[in-house]
């Protein structure tokens, strides 16, 4: 599904990404583990065309998306749901949603807000409010409902669990989940590795924009050395 | 005759509103003054002062004005922001670009009409007076109010009921998110700003119409009034301009029925500085400025 090669990205002299090769099959879940400035985002941002490549491809589905503008990726439903939410604020849940939909521009969906409303119950209570009034948790449930209303054929999501209480995380893992059973291709960007390795089926581990490790997510999770060195919260600091 | 002014100055703050709201789309969008709003403004009373000099008629030549002014307004997004905007930091640079941008206009149309003013040939609005209750309304003041008010109805109509005007609130919410669901923000921009002239040449002949006067730099007081209305509003709050625009109207109108001629423009500003003291964000602002607020 998804497909890069030798991906390079710099911003004004900093190299962001060094050769970076990563690949996700359909219907898989693929988690992107790294530390705080590894260049997680950039790879995303890489592929949702908000960012430019120095150099090397991307590929979704066999058509090359490398140099394609961020809007024509998403109408083409790679979707992403952005660090830190960015719901819009001042507009209602409901109509966060309904403009998650304009990335159809006439693709199918089998997905309504509905939907949404089902795996995100709090979201219909809430659904006149303003999205800028919701608690973190809830913005994150909306930016990722809102990324479903596009009918992605792949989900780039950065960082869900940042900046949220434990059992909110759980709430939305356990969404993720369901999605994940439903067959959604996803790529999924964590620094809570325990939480990535235990969704995933596979992993990369990014470190100064490089891939430094990739496996079985549960053959990752199992050795201890990898844990140790990228992924405990105590290693080296 | 408090209720008779009161009416005139309802009229002359639709007029207004037509202006401001405008103007304050743009700020909220992209948190740029476009100082070319007043030469947009202009080039509409122009526009329809030709076109019934030509011999068409008032209707044809409003038409033409929105469109042209409308048109007039992408080409300044285009030439003068959209790099700009790019650049990252523009907000200062934004100012100087849309000034020349204003300058050129202001030139062009007084080369055209060789610094002459101009007016609109004697019966193109009928002079036809409405008694009721002992107020007087003339037909121009019904044309301009039905006009402000349809206009302003339509606009609110796309911003607030269309699939295209969510898709512009969204930009002014949060670009990068808008682009994340697929709207392009540039499209997104150059209908705002056609909407910001058309609304802006629309005023442009309403109020070539009620003072009978066109001339290059009619537009500068109101790039003034402008922005006192959308400060007193709240930078960015379409409501707040509306609302803010009306008052303005009206207390202008007051002013200059019921003081010494030369304290009318010291009047209004007190009153709105006094206004900002006790509400500094405007009638109808918020904290950080209008419905910027999430974009970075
Ligand atoms: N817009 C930008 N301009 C310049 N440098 C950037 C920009 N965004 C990120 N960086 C730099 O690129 C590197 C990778 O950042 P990022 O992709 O955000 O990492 P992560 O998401 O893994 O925390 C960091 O060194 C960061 O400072
Ligand atoms: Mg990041």
């Amino acid at each position: 599904m998804l497909d890069i090669a030798d991906l390079e990205v710099r911003y004004d002299g900093i190299v962001a990404l060094r050769g970076v090769s990563l690949t996700v099959g359909a219907g898989e879940v693929v988690a992107l583990i790294g530390p705080n400035g590894a260049g997680k985002s950039t790879l995303i941002n890489t592929i949702s065309g908000l960012v430019s490549a120095a150099s090397g491809t991307i590929h979704v589905g066999g058509e090359d998306f490398t140099h394609l503008r961020p809007w024509t990726i998403s109408a083409k439903g790679v979707l992403q749901v952005p660090e830190g939410r960015q719901v819009f604020s001042d507009m209602t849940v409901l109509e966060n949603l309904q403009l998650g939909a304009t990335a159809l521009r006439g693709r199918p969906s089998d997905l309504d807000v509905k939907d949404v409303f089902e795996l995100f119950p709090i979201l219909q209570e809430r659904s006149t409010q303003l999205a800028g009034s919701l608690s973190g948790g809830q913005q994150q449930m909306l930016a990722i409902g809102r990324a479903l209303m596009g009918a992605p054929k792949l989900l780039l999501l950065d960082e869900p669990s940042l900046g949220l209480a434990p059992v909110v995380i759980s709430q939305v893992f356990a969404a993720l989940r369901t999605l994940k059973e439903k067959g959604m291709t996803i790529l999924l960007i964590e620094q809570n590795a325990t939480l990535a390795l235990d969704l995933s089926n596979r992993a990369y581990i990014l470190d100064q924009g490089r891939i430094v490790l990739s496996g079985n997510s549960a053959d990752l999770a199992a050795d201890e050395g990898v844990v140790a060195h990228y992924l405990g919260v105590d290693a080296e600091v | 005759m408090l209720l008779q002014q009161l009416l005139n100055g309802l009229v002359v703050g639709g007029v207004y509103a037509l202006f401001a709201v405008g103007f304050n789309l743009i700020f909220g969008i992209q948190r740029f003054l476009n100082l070319a709003h007043g030469a947009v403004f202009m080039t509409g009373a122009f526009v329809a002062y030709y076109t019934v000099e030509a011999g068409g008629p008032l209707i044809l030549g409003f038409l033409a004005a929105i469109i042209i002014s409308g048109l007039l307004s992408v080409l300044i997004e285009i030439v003068c922001f959209r790099r700009l905007r790019k650049s990252g930091d523009a907000e200062f640079g934004a100012i100087l670009s849309s000034m020349g941008a204003s300058l050129v206009i202001m030139t062009v149309w007084q080369w055209i009409s060789k610094t002459q003013v101009v007016r609109f040939p004697f019966d193109t609005v009928p002079v036809v007076i409405f008694r009721f209750w002992g107020l007087r309304v003339s037909l121009l003041q019904v044309i301009m109010m039905v006009a402000a008010v349809v206009i302003v109805m339509i606009m609110a109509w796309f911003l607030y009921r269309t699939s295209f005007g969510r898709q512009v609130r969204a930009v002014t919410d949060n670009e990068k998110a808008a682009t994340l669901v697929g709207v392009n923000p540039n499209r997104t921009y150059s209908l705002t700003y056609f909407i910001s002239g058309a609304l802006a040449g629309a005023a442009g002949v309403l109020v070539g119409l009620a003072f009978n006067n066109i001339n290059y730099m009619m537009g500068e007081p109101y790039l003034l009034f402008g922005f006192a209305i959308i400060i007193l509003g709240g930078l960015g709050s379409i409501p707040g301009a509306l609302l803010a625009s009306l008052i303005f109207g009206m207390g202008q109108t007051l002013a200059i029925a019921y003081l010494p001629s030369g304290l009318t423009t010291a009047f209004i500003f007190s009153a709105m500085f006094l206004i900002l003291l006790v509400k500094p964000t405007g009638l109808m602002g918020r904290e950080e400025a209008g419905i910027l607020r999430g974009r970075r």
